[in-house]
Formats: structure tokens, sequence, C-alpha cells
């Protein structure tokens, strides 16, 4: 079966989105940008493959007459069990790096981190178990939180520095980020999540194993995004992040005429045409102060968690002014008015607002919204921001449709993916032309 | 392409760049600020003054040896040089949101007044301020005045705000010159009023000027042999400085002409600093000066697209000749009222709007592209607007970028990038969407 692929190398993460020879979406899959992008695209694409093949599987018990909601129940019982034996092979490639690294620390190092894996691995079930939630699906977050927890308690059983069991997994992780994955990972955790579940049909098993052992050729792929200068790439396979943002936007919601885009180190403001081609953009310079990094470091500064924001800010009544949009100085206006018993929420509510004016500022140079207006990246999952926005859209060009896509964050690499596919397009055309 | 034919092609461009009115062009900048370096000791006076509206015919009547403050500021730009010398005009207290051409300015004053080729400049016998547009100019001339204590003279030209020069502006302007410039000029040079000697300088204006339109208007050759704007900066060089009304400047335009005719001739590109541009596949327009300090950075990412500029604005600042306007030795001092008056930098909007979409129109050009200069708060005001009217009436996408004239801190090359290559590749995607619907239009009707 064949396959297109588009990818977005953000300053955060590294999106693909697999489309198939229709043009439809096959699966997306996502993963955190890394010192070695090659690596990031090899893992995000092989996340989009693994959620495109689970795609498949449904597929195929559908064409055996499988319920929906028994179908539901055997995915999500597979995926858990796929995603734990995935997470067992990253423990296992962790643990293989940590072994020379221990061997130099000297004794009692080895022992100390052999005894926090072994603990890791013990653990897992319970981190992919049935209605279990977890704040983020890298493994890098995943096994980091948990090391860190373990590593606490060892250095103070075995009286060991704790900063030292901290920089040994520091380390380790970057090279196992950098791992190559091997040719079977896919089949490897899909057998053992198959074997584990408690779901003994022989319709299901079939399913499972066709649809595993498609074979799936990538016929075409298109990269964008910050990193995308470093693709492995030619440079007619890339495309600039605007044009691909837009497009995407335009494939998810064809009304769209406006497109803002609040990513982690810049914010775009889109026009696009009816066919979703851009005819006007502006993005902020230089500087990447009301992005979705600048929350970033709110949160930090008000140790809560990225999440955590929004929701607490959607709490105020009385949002407080803030000036600055510049990251350092918010901080401090931040610390101020904390000093003076303002509010958590409140301060946050005018932070929120703080960003969207600048986006705001974006839009109006870039010719205004327009109706159909569509918001992405990870910004748009704030709801605070959200609010904001819609408030000031509505003060500033009235009664306008917002669009927000719960896929919204991977835009960019459908809009790439769209690319690649009509490039496929194009060449099956010459091929049937020149034939 | 091997590498091997590509290096060939760019040893080809740079031997073709070098022999000729490059080299003669270096020349004729070498051997005057030689003659700056020497001033003092030879007697010889500067008088500073601006390149919109300068009177270096008027100046060369009297002897006088004119010195640009902007080039030299550029120079120091593109030579690594303005950082140091920002930050030392900074220190003395001018804000970071002062024009930088100022600031590197001053700073290379506090510095030791070392020219652009390393030499001494002199100090200024006087200030002539020819004030065309630019407000800062004033001020400029201000910081000068307590520096060197020397007299300054202004010419006030009337804003062309209702987009036209009318006999009162023009008398206005003359009678300024008359009464007020040339009896300053003769104080401070010590030589008589001689209009036979400019006259003869005008006419030979006129024919550096005939051969300088000549060879921007080639640009609307398909491929554009030359980039007017990254090579047309080098080709408004002698005309906007020191040079126009002199001998030098009739050769060097002459011969500029005749090597941009052969590489017509030859169906060649411009030259880029990669080297001759193979395949032209963007044709742009350009409001705003270059950056400088990335000069070569900056053109390198619009040569990588295969993107040349085939008409600029900013290559009209020192004086607009594509209108048919000439220096005029019939009527000295009336046509050097009118080169004033018409000067970029004393145009409306609206005429800049009209000027831009005609380049659009005669230069065939794809799109117009915007650098915006941070620092720059006379011609910033208006830029956004300029941008829509011209997509309102060609069609045609604009793109917006920023960034600044000396100032190296401004100067963000990713994000230049990012935005350059989005654009082209936004006409790109314009054109296939324009040639598809041209397409099924014909199905349709066929």
């Amino acid at each position: 079966m064949k396959y297109c692929v588009g990818i977005d190398l953000g300053s955060t993460t590294t999106k693909a989105v697999v489309l198939n020879e229709e043009g439809k979406v096959m699966g997306r899959g996502i993963t955190n940008s890394r010192s070695n992008y090659e690596v990031a695209c090899e893992v995000a694409v092989a996340e989009a493959l693994i959620n495109a093949r689970f795609g498949l599987i449904e597929g195929k018990l559908q064409e055996r007459g499988v319920d929906e909601k028994t179908r539901r129940e055997q995915l999500e019982e597979l995926e858990q069990g796929f995603r734990l034996a995935q997470y067992l092979d990253q423990c296992n490639i962790l643990r293989e790096e940590m072994e020379p690294l221990t061997a130099v620390a000297g004794e009692p190092f080895p022992e100390a981190v052999g005894g926090i894996l072994t603990g890791m691995e013990k653990e897992a079930s319970e981190l992919f178990g049935k209605g279990s939630r977890r704040k983020s699906d890298f493994f890098r977050d995943l096994a980091g939180s948990r090391y860190l927890a373990m590593a606490e308690q060892v250095a103070k059983d075995m009286e060991l520095s704790y900063d030292q069991l901290v920089g040994l997994f520091d380390k380790a992780i970057l090279r196992v980020e950098n791992h190559p994955s091997d040719a079977d990972a896919f089949g490897r955790c899909i057998r053992a999540a198959l074997s584990a579940t408690h779901f003994d049909s022989e319709v299901f098993r079939e399913s499972v194993e066709e649809a595993g052992s498609l074979e799936l050729e990538q016929v075409g792929s298109v990269g964008t995004g910050y990193g995308r200068q470093t693709l492995p790439f030619p440079k007619e396979d890339i495309r600039s992040e605007i044009l691909c943002h837009g497009l995407g936007a335009h494939a998810m919601f064809p009304g769209t005429r406006t497109v803002l885009d609040i990513g982690g180190q810049d914010t775009k403001a889109i026009q696009v045409d009816p066919q979703g081609i851009v005819t006007s953009f502006q993005m902020n310079d230089r500087c990447a102060a009301g992005c979705g990094r600048y929350l970033g470091y709110i949160a930090d500064e008000m140790n809560l968690g990225l999440h955590e924001l929004g929701p607490l800010a959607c709490k105020s009544k009385r949002s407080v002014k803030i000036n600055s949009t510049c990251t350092v100085f918010a901080g401090a206006e931040l610390r101020e008015r904390l000093s003076l018993g303002e509010k958590r929420e409140d301060i946050l509510s005018g932070l929120h607002r703080a960003i969207i004016l600048r986006a705001m500022s974006l839009l109006a140079r870039s010719g205004g919204v327009e109706n159909e207006f569509t918001f992405t990246g990870g910004v748009a999952k704030n709801e605070a921001a959200v609010g904001a926005l819609k408030k000031l859209i509505f003060e500033n060009y009235g009664e306008v449709t917002l669009n927000i896509s719960p896929d919204s964050i991977y835009t960019g690499a459908l809009g790439a993916a769209i690319f690649s596919h009509r490039e496929w397009m194009r060449s099956d055309e010459e091929e049937k032309v020149s034939a | 392409m091997s590498s091997k034919n590509q290096q060939a092609y760019g040893q080809e461009g740079a031997a073709v760049q070098k022999d000729s009115s490059q080299l003669r062009q270096k020349q004729m900048i070498a051997a005057h600020y030689d003659r700056l370096a020497e001033a003092e000791k030879t007697g010889e006076k500067a008088v500073y003054t601006f390149v919109p509206g300068n009177l270096t015919e008027l100046m060369l009547t009297f002897d006088l040896l004119p010195v640009l403050p902007e080039i030299n500021a550029l120079q120091s730009g593109m030579r690594g040089k303005s950082r140091s010398y920002i930050s030392a005009a900074e220190k003395l207290g001018h804000s970071e949101d002062v024009c930088t051409y100022v600031k590197c300015d001053v700073g290379m004053l506090k510095s030791g007044n070392v020219g652009p080729t390393g030499k001494h400049l002199p100090d200024p016998s006087l200030l002539l301020l020819s004030y065309t547009g630019c407000f800062t100019f004033m001020k400029w001339f201000e910081i000068l005045k307590q520096e060197y204590d020397c007299p300054v003279v202004m010419l006030h030209v009337p804003y062309q705000a209702d987009g036209k020069i009318t006999d009162s502006m023009r008398s206005y302007v003359v009678d300024q010159l008359k009464t007020k410039v040339i009896p300053v000029l003769e104080e401070v040079s010590g030589v008589k009023y001689d209009e036979d000697r400019l006259k003869g300088l005008l006419a030979n204006s006129a024919k550096a000027e005939d051969d300088l339109v000549a060879v921007l208007e080639m640009a609307k050759n398909k491929p554009s042999p030359i980039d007017a704007y990254f090579g047309g900066v080098y080709y408004i060089g002698p005309i906007f400085t020191a040079f126009r009304g002199t001998e030098d400047a009739v050769e060097y335009y002459k011969l500029l002409r005749a090597e941009v005719e052969e590489r017509v001739r030859l169906g060649k590109g411009p030259i880029t600093p990669e080297g001759e541009m193979k395949e032209e596949k963007f044709r742009v327009v350009v409001e705003g000066p270059p950056n400088w300090t990335s000069f070569r950075k900056f053109w390198k990412m619009f040569a990588d697209e295969g993107a040349v500029v085939v008409a600029s604005s900013y290559t009209k600042v020192g004086g607009v000749y594509d209108n048919g306007f000439r220096h005029d030795p019939e009527r000295p001092l009336e046509s050097l009222a009118e080169y004033c008056l018409g000067c970029y930098t004393n145009l409306n909007l609206p005429s800049r709007v009209d000027m831009l979409e005609r380049y659009m129109d005669e230069y065939q050009a794809d799109g117009l592209l915007i650098n915006s200069i941070k620092s720059c708060n006379s011609f910033s005001a208006g830029q956004l607007m300029i941008l829509r009217e011209v997509e309102k009436r060609t069609g045609k996408p604009g793109g917006f970028i920023e960034s600044d004239l000396v100032d190296p801190r401004y100067f963000s090359a990713a994000n230049i990038k990012n935005r350059l290559e989005s654009y082209f590749q936004m006409i790109e995607q314009k054109r296939m969407g324009d040639a598809k619907a041209a397409e099924e239009k014909e199905e349709v009707q066929g």
C-alpha cells in the first residue's frame, strides 16, 4: 500500500501526517523535537505509520462485521498493550545506554541505576493500564518523571548524589532519543500487545495480522517547519510552513480565509484564498514574545503545568491589565502583581489577553480577519487564549466563525502532506501520459 | 551542471564585474577619498551633504568636495564597522530608536572620522542641507553642527503633497539657491559663481542620466541582465554621490551601459554573489533600502531562490530619472530645483504607489516586496498601505520583511529567509493556481 507523508519539524515538536492514494489521512504522529532532526522525523513518521496501522486494523475489523463498540474496546486494549511494549522496548535501550555510563561513574551507581530501571519496568503496566492518564506520551517525559521520582528515593536510601543520578539519565536519554529504530519494532510490539489482550477471537487476530503485515511503501514526502533547512530532503520537497499552515487549515475547514497560528516560537497571521493558496502573511520578527514559549515561561514562574494555565485563567472574574508581552518583563510584572496581592487567575487572564493582543496586531497587518477564521498551533488548545481571542475578534471584526480543530497541532504537517500528495498525483499523471 | 562548471560561471562573472565598470568605479571612489584625505594639506574644502537632493554640480562649480554621511554609514555597515560605531553613539546618549545611519555616522566621527577606504575624512567647511522629505536630516546636521561648529545652509524643498511640481514651488527653490545657497558657497569657497561652468557640468549629468536610465530599463528584458536592487545599488553609486556632472561619471555610465547591453545580447542573467544567475524564476519589485550589514547574505537569499529584482524605489532616492527628468544646462537652477523636488523621498504616498504600480506592469514583475527599515521613522510609515494598494491594483502578491540599514542586531537571518522563501513559494503557488484556472476556463470554453 502506497502512502505519502508531510513532516512539520517545529521548535518543540515534530509532527507527521500520512495520506493514502485518495488523499485521505491514514495516520498522525508526533514526537518531541530533539538535537538530531533526522531522528525526530523518523520517529514522527514511524508514529504516524503506527497510527495508520491501527486505522487499518479497524478497517479490517469493520470489513469482518465487528460492531463499533467492540471495535473500540478491542483497539483501545490493543493500543495500551502496544504502548506498554514500546515503553519497555525503550526502557531496554535506556538500560543499554546507561550501563557504560554507570560503569564509568563507579560503584555503587551500576546497582543503584539498575534498581531504578527495574523499578520503572515493574510499574510500567500501571502507566498504560485501562483508563490511565499520562501528562505526555513522549518517552523522555514519561521515563524522566518516573526516573526522577525513584532516583530521589534511591539517593536517600543509598546516600548517593541525586544530581549525579539525574546527570546520568540526562546523558543517556539524549542517546536513547537518537537511537535509530529497528525495522521490526512495530511487529514485535504488536505481537506482544496481541498476546496480552484478552480478546481471543480468530477475527480479531486475523485482522491485526493482516493489517500489521501490509507492506507500506512511501512514495513521497514534503517537509516544513523551522528545522526544514536541515531536513534530509531535496529542496523541491521543502515548503514554507506558512504555505503549509494555510493549506492545512483550508483542508480542515474549507471555508477558511484567515488563519492564526501561535506556535512555540512564532506567530503567523495568514490570509488564504478559496483554494487555500496564501495571499498575504505576517509573522513576528526577531522576537518570540507572545508565542507559546511565553506561556511555558509563565507556567514555570508560577510553578504550574502548561496545561493548567488556561483552566486557571478562565476562573478569573477581573482580568488584570498586563502591558508587557516581553517574556522577561512579563515575568517581573507577574511577580510584582502577586506581591500586590492580585489573584493568580486574574493575572493569568491578563497575560493571555496580552498574547492575543500581539496576535491581533499581526492579524491587522496581514489584512484583517475574514470569515471563516481558523486558529491553529499549540496555543489553540488553551481555552483562556481562545476566550481572549474570541472577545477581541468580535470587538474588532464583528461576528466571525472561529474554527479550532482538535488536530490543529497537525495543521502544518497536513498541508505538507497535501503538497506531497499533489506531487504524487502529478507524477502519476505524467507517467500515464508518457506510457 | 557540475560544480566545476558552476565555478567557471562564478569566475567568469567575477571577471566581468572586476574588469570593467566595477573596477572603474572603485578607482573613482578611491581617488575621491584620497583627495579628501589630502584636503587639509591641499587646502581643498569639504561640504557634507545628503544623497537625496544633492547639489553636486553646484558644489563642483565652486571646487568644493562633497562628503555624503549616509554613504559613509552604509560603507561602514558593509565593512562590519557599524556595530561599534553605533555603540559609541549610544554611549553618547543616542537612543535605540534613532536612525542607525545617524548613529553610525556620529560613532565614526567620534572614532577618528576614518572613511570607508581607511583614510581620514576632513572636517566640513559647510553643512549643505538640501531638505527633501527626510526630517531626520535636519536633526542629523544639528548634531554635526554642534560637533564641528561650522556654517549650515538649508535649502527648503517643499514636499510634493499634491503629487505635482508647481511654478511657485520651483521658483521658491530657485530663489533660495540664488539668495542663500550660492552666496554661502561663494563665501566658503572664495570662488565666484560661474554659471557657464555649472552648465557644462549639468550637460555631463544629463548624458550619464541617459545611460543610467537605459541600464535600469534593460531589466525589462527576460531574463533581466541585471539585478536592479542588489546590483542597482552599485550602478547608482557614482551618480548619487560625488560624481554627478563629472567626465568620470559620463565614462562610467557609458561603459556600464555597453556591458549590460552585451549581457542582453547574449541573453545572460545578472551576476550574483553566487556567480551568474542560471534561471530567472521570480521577478520582483522592491521598495525600501537594502540591509547593509548582511548585504551579501541578503542578496544570496534572493539569488538562491532564482529571484531577480527588476526594479526598485531605492535606486531612485538620489534622483528619479526614468520619468523623463534630466538636468538641463539651458535651465541650470530651475532644473536643479526640479531635481530636488522630484526625489523619491519628496514624493507623496499616492505618487509612490503610482510609480511602483508602473514598475510592476512595465517590468512584468510577479510581486512587490517591501523591506521595512526598523529605525527609519520617515519612510516606514505608509508602507503597508502602499503594499495593499499595489496588490489591489495589480492583483500580484505583496511581501513584507523587516530589517535595518546598518544595525546588525536588527538582521534576523533565519526569520528573513523564512519570510522570503514563503513569499516566493506563495508567488509560485499563485502562478500555478492562475495557470490551472486559465486551463479550466479554456476547457470549458473549448
